[in-house]
């Protein structure tokens, strides 16, 4: 069993909702979809108030380098394109659509019948996944095509596969693995040829093993992809520590994957590339876990994007002592400020966080336990970092590698003495960037 | 749906439920065997005297706290609880009352609340009360009461050295090793193991203190670097002299049996506030540790060591935590 060496931890894996099949959640009477559902610059609206849009339409286009196209859920009427408040009540563009019937683009292949023949060509790969706005859906949701767009001096040995699901409560990808895995493996081997890239690696949770089991049987057919088990250990999937686990490669601090021949893609993501690649199918849904440990239902959603959360949260029903609402995982996860809000991609799960877990302990003073030098993937120092972004030193920060934190929240999980390391991490971070960017100006 | 308020923060949303107060009263609780054995060997004098110290720490912090800072009350939090309780273990079990509230006041007043409180001390608050009574109250700090188990009857405590100051009592006499060790007052290897035996209360039975320190290290209170590098120092420094010249340097178990190295490597030197951070670091400083304390018993002016050297050590944590970085995540392989 593969594993990453430094820190980690292993937080309660509550993975309540894992025997759940993904579901289709109705489509709703309206939508509501922001223009930036992606990592990276806004992407801009081609449609008006007034016209007429069918499923899978393109409804607002990547002007940018990193940036993702956006295509319409539903079919319907476009009523207007303004600012909306989105979940953390910040507004933001966004396109509002009422639904009419469920009438889909002629050019996408609408059968549930698996096309495994790959008649695409490198180049129209990544033109068909930047055109169907596919973007990581582990999380970060990076446009998925800015990756393989890769640097003529670089050579890709791995594409690596990221079915660790390390979070604790979201199953999606565990679903998506059991009940599309055939399909994952044919968007896997369109990134094979994307990149050029000899052989792929799967990496998934020890914590998993029918989905395991599954996708290794299907893989023997390929023989240039393989599935590993990794240990269950927090954060397995992290790019860097998921590389190391299934490579054996460090990628130098500040660097990208692709230095050490690595490219790394969500398990979920290459659903989406299959759909995408095959069936010319824009990624127009997300797959959401609902899930808590008072949750009233345990769900796999699949959910257009624009549904509004609230919309999804009343038809499953709020817990009572429900404290918090967070959208992705428990670890790394944005607690939802609004919920009057819709859904976009990559949106992995709603979570009910309960009342008394929802509050932070009160804090008190470090005592040099160490426990969060343990916990650091990174091998970073967070008590001392914390001390440095507290006292605004932020050429200490950068000297003690605040820059190559992960915000993978270890550090803070396990502190006795609840102080919010993480939180003074980022703002030190962020500090140490925009000093960093403008002496290299 | 019903008006409801949602709490908003950053991630993590989940914690691992482990606190400070939590860390204290495991260790409260791991020193319990050693306490048990110590009333057994000890009898009551034990009790009282622990209660004393456990009693003064909390008093006085809970004064500075009130009176002199006019700051928040932690005493609960277990620190001060601890710092009397190892302080009372650091101690002979006849000491006069008074000196162990000096002890006491010493240990918070200057060990700790002087420092900043919980978290900023530098030094062990327990074992440098025990070095200022040390050299304030030297005939006292070193007339031990012989162990005898509680039933024994005729319960006059007789005092006598420390099976360590019978050795160097009789290594400067020119007495060979070998005949010191079959002298009637040296306890057998057996006495050792279980503590009956002339020392600080607390710090007579391995066997005790090896049962508090498992729990510790499955309660992931400790990791097992300072005891296991401290006592492995010990051994091998031991080790060598005694190969080199058994007629003048006692057996290695011998050095790991008596005096404060089971306590020390196991309570004193892990103190979470006063050792390192990263695991290199806390290997280096059990090293130093344990060469500090065998350098003081071969060759100093003191039986024991092991107080000073775990000061010592205390005094270079903050070097050590410079020195020894965990290794960053992709910096190491490049050149």
């Amino acid at each position: 069993m593969k594993t990453f060496k430094i820190g980690g931890i292993h937080p309660e894996e509550n993975k309540l909702a894992k025997e759940e099949a993904i579901e289709v959640f109705p489509i709703p009477k309206q939508v509501t979809l922001f223009v930036t559902q992606h990592l990276g610059a806004p992407s801009t609206p081609i449609v008006q108030a007034g016209d007429k849009v069918k499923v899978g339409q393109l409804v607002a286009t990547a002007q940018t380098l990193v940036c993702a196209n956006l295509h319409s859920p539903v079919s319907g009427t476009v009523v207007k394109v303004e600012p909306v408040p989105d979940m953390t009540g910040y507004r933001k563009l966004a396109i509002t659509i009422d639904v009419e019937d469920d009438i889909w683009e002629e050019t996408i292949d609408t059968t549930s019948e698996i096309r495994k023949e790959i008649t695409l060509t490198k180049p129209e790969i990544i033109e068909r996944i930047k055109a169907c706005g596919v973007v990581g859906l582990g999380g970060a949701c990076f446009p998925t095509h800015v990756k393989y767009m890769i640097p003529p001096d670089k050579k890709v040995d791995y594409i690596i596969i990221n079915g660790a699901e390390c979070e604790p409560y979201i199953t999606t990808d565990h679903r998506i693995m059991l009940e599309n895995g055939e399909e994952c493996l044919i968007g896997v081997q369109a990134l094979l040829i994307a990149s050029g890239a000899p052989e792929a690696r799967i990496g998934i949770e020890a914590n998993k093993p029918d989905a395991f089991e599954h996708l290794q049987r299907l893989a023997s057919q390929y023989p240039n992809i393989k599935v590993f088990k990794l240990k269950t250990k927090y954060p397995q999937g992290a790019e860097k520590q998921l590389i190391k686990s299934l490579t054996g490669r460090e990628v130098p601090n500040g660097k990208l994957p692709i230095e050490v021949g690595c490219i790394v893609n969500n398990i979920t993501t290459t659903y989406a590339i299959y759909e995408a690649v095959q069936k010319n199918k824009p990624l127009i849904e997300t797959y959401t876990t609902i899930s808590g440990k008072r949750a009233k239902t345990l769900k796999n959603y699949k959910i257009r994007l624009g549904t509004s959360i609230s919309e999804v949260l009343s038809t499953v029903g709020i817990p009572e002592n429900t404290g918090k609402i967070v959208s992705g995982g428990p670890m790394m996860g944005k607690a939802i400020a609004n919920i009057n809000s819709y859904f976009v991609k990559g949106m992995s799960s709603l979570l009910f966080i309960d009342e008394s877990e929802s509050k932070r302990g009160v804090v008190e003073e470090c005592i040099r336990c160490g426990k969060c030098v343990t916990a650091c993937p990174m091998g970073l120092e967070p008590y001392l970092l914390y001390a440095l972004a507290t006292r605004a030193d932020y050429e200490e920060c950068e000297k003690h590698g605040i820059m190559n934190c992960i915000e993978c929240g270890s550090c803070q999980y396990g502190c006795p003495a609840f102080r919010p390391l993480l939180d003074m991490i980022r703002v030190g971070k962020n500090k140490t960037g925009y000093m960093i960017r403008t002496r290299n100006k | 749906m019903n008006e409801r308020l949602l709490q908003v923060s950053g991630s993590p949303h989940i914690h691992s439920g482990e606190s400070v107060k939590k860390i204290m009263w495991s260790v409260i609780i791991a020193l319990i065997p050693a306490f048990l054995v110590s009333i057994f060997y000890f009898g009551i004098p034990v009790i009282i005297l622990t209660f004393v110290a456990v009693a003064s720490c909390v008093v006085i912090e809970y004064l500075i706290q009130k009176y002199l800072l006019k700051g928040e009350i932690t005493i609960w939090d277990g620190s001060a609880i601890i710092t009397g309780l190892l302080l009372a273990f650091n101690l002979p079990a006849n000491l006069p009352l008074w000196m162990v509230v000096i002890g006491a006041a010493f240990a918070i007043g200057i060990g700790k609340m002087a420092f900043g409180g919980l978290g900023k001390n530098l030094f062990n608050p327990a074992l440098a009360a025990r070095v200022f009574l040390l050299i304030s109250f030297p005939v006292q700090m070193t007339t031990y009461p012989i162990a005898k188990p509680i039933f024994h009857l005729g319960a006059d405590i007789i005092t006598g050295p420390t099976p360590l100051g019978i050795l160097k009592e009789g290594v400067k006499n020119g007495q060979p090793v070998d005949s010191i060790m079959h002298s009637t007052q040296m306890p057998d290897y057996i006495n050792m193991l279980f503590g009956q035996m002339g020392g600080s209360f607390g710090e007579v039975s391995a066997i005790a203190i090896a049962i508090g320190a498992i729990f510790l290290l499955i309660r992931k209170v400790i990791t097992w670097h300072i005891p296991v590098s401290f006592l492995l120092s010990v051994f091998l420094f031991a080790g060598i002299f005694h190969w080199v010249d058994p007629t003048m340097y006692a057996n290695p178990f011998f050095h790991l049996l008596t005096g404060g190295v089971m306590l020390g490597a196991c309570f004193m030197a892990t103190d979470m506030v006063t050792s390192p951070i990263s695991p290199w670091g806390m290997i280096v400083f059990g090293l130093g540790c344990g060469i500090i304390t065998m350098v003081i018993r071969l060759f100093g002016a003191y039986p024991e060591g092991v107080s000073f050297a775990i000061l010592i050590m205390n005094s270079l944590v903050p070097l050590i935590n410079k020195g020894f970085k965990p290794k960053v995540f992709g910096v190491a392989k490049q050149k």
